[in-house]
């Protein structure tokens, strides 16, 4: 049976339906949103870890991290040893106005001196201030949460 | 009626109608939020958004008069008040109790209708003077749509005056009775749905549908000028609002205290009926210029011809 209106009540039916419903709208600059743990704001650099191994630097697909650094000697531990040298990081910069967040320098860096945070608050008025220098990465190190339990029944990692 | 008692009646009609238009536009705006999900307005004022069209407000106010070159300068001016003025007009003549009109006319009703059809002029001079294509477009779709919705809306509205047996709208609302709201349904319906029509609300909004015309009649107008015509629209439905309370919902009279809550049941089906302004805009989609023209002459011509027949037999056989 069609009658002429029923498309026109139903219409009516879903907006007040909706109405009364609670809105799903985030108030975002009053109320911070939960970000799931494993969200992609921003890179972090643990610089207590990093070797200046360049190895981030070489796979970044765009280019965007700078690393300087030096070579210094460390005298012999015992006497007549060999006097033993390490790099000393001078410069770790990410230029964020460049990078494409692929993560691929936080799966390379061998000694685990690179972390995604959920941070996301960083926007700047002009473009070159988007080079964020290692004090503010290191920063952000505090804002990385912990690494999310294993699945429940997974293996050994 | 002494000068001050004057003074205190216009007094209250301007308030009414500065006030009024303003809360339908903040119902709409957080009405038609939470029907599609949002939460509307929450900055301005801090609760809720209060404030936002007072900030809209002094925002029309600060802009500039853009007036385009090849425009009739004189028409173009005097269109957004043409296009308010008889709003303020009608609620001289709206009860809100017992003889509690500002200016209680024997033949309200008439007075009312006339003069509402004559703020559609504001459009048609807006789009004949712009001097811009769409403008015009809207401008013809306006006058289009005033000449196919009129005649139901009038025929309506005798409807019932022809069941009360007099054209004073306080005579109206003291003649009404609760069983005249399924009497006069049909009549209800249609004169609520022409003077959507008349206003060009949506689903009726062909004249101003943003998506083909820019903003019809009210594309070239900017800052005070084009605030007025928003205005005109808000004091429209306001006015459409009071006038069908009026005529079918018995105006002033309640389930209990019209004579002292009088005004306060009057405002609560006013802004009942706004709420269902509002309610009819979100749910549908704008109408074609043919559904539109046979909506008019096809439904609602015929439907307030039979319920003119209606009311006439149902009159004779109660005397």
């Amino acid at each position: 049976l069609k009658f002429y209106g029923l498309g026109f009540l139903k219409g009516l039916a879903v907006t007040l339906k909706t109405m009364t419903r609670r809105s799903v709208t985030r108030q975002y600059p009053e109320v911070q949103p939960d970000l799931p743990p494993r969200s992609r704001g921003v890179i972090a650099l643990l610089e207590e870890n990093c070797t200046s191994c360049m190895l981030c630097a070489r796979e970044c697909p765009d280019w965007c991290i700078y690393i300087e650094s030096h070579k210094e000697t460390l005298p012999a531990a015992v006497e007549g040893g060999r006097e033993r040298s390490r790099n000393v990081l001078d410069r770790f910069a990410i230029d964020f106005s460049l990078c494409m967040y692929c993560g691929i320098c936080i799966e390379v860096c061998p000694f685990d001196a690179l972390f995604w945070t959920p941070e996301f608050e960083y926007a700047e008025h002009e473009i070159t201030a988007l080079t964020h220098e290692r004090d503010v990465l290191r920063e952000w190190m505090w804002t990385v949460p912990p690494p999310p339990a294993h699945d429940p029944g997974a293996g050994d990692p | 009626m002494t000068f001050l008692e004057v003074v205190l009646r216009l007094g209250l009609v301007i308030i009414a109608f500065l006030l009024l238009p303003l809360l339908i536009g903040q119902m709409e705006h957080k009405a038609m939020a939470h029907m599609q999900a949002r939460l509307g307005p929450m900055y301005a004022g801090g609760f809720h958004g209060w404030a936002q069209l007072i900030a809209d407000g002094v925002k029309f106010v600060q802009k500039e008069h853009v007036v385009p070159t090849q425009a009739d300068r004189q028409v173009f001016a005097l269109a957004p008040a043409v296009a308010l003025v008889p709003y303020l007009l009608v609620l001289l003549v709206i009860p809100v109790g017992p003889g509690w009109a500002a200016v209680d006319l024997d033949i309200g009703l008439f007075f009312a209708l006339a003069v509402m059809s004559l703020a559609v002029l504001g459009s048609i001079m807006a789009g004949w003077s712009s001097a811009n294509k769409y403008s015009l477009l809207g401008g013809l779709r306006t006058a289009a749509q005033l000449m196919a919705y009129e005649l139901p809306l009038v025929l309506a509205a005798s409807s019932v005056a022809m069941a009360a047996g007099t054209l004073s709208l306080t005579g109206i609302a003291q003649a009404w009775q609760p069983w005249w709201i399924l009497w006069q349904a049909p009549a209800a319906v249609v004169f609520f749905t022409a003077g959507l029509a008349e206003l060009a609300r949506p689903p009726f909004d062909m004249p101003v549908a943003d998506s083909e015309i820019v903003l019809g009649p009210y594309t070239e107008y900017t800052g005070l000028r084009f605030a007025f015509f928003l205005l005109a629209e808000y004091a429209g439905i306001v006015v459409l609002c009071a006038l069908t309370a009026v005529l079918f919902l018995g105006g002033w009279r309640g389930p209990f205290a019209s004579d002292t809550l009088g005004p306060l049941w009057m405002l609560a089906k006013v802004f009942l009926l706004g709420f269902v302004v509002i309610w009819l805009r979100v749910s549908n989609p704008r109408l074609r210029a043919d559904q539109l023209q046979r909506l008019a002459w096809q439904v609602l011509v015929p439907l307030t011809l039979a319920q003119l027949a209606l009311t006439g037999v149902v009159k004779v056989v109660m005397s």
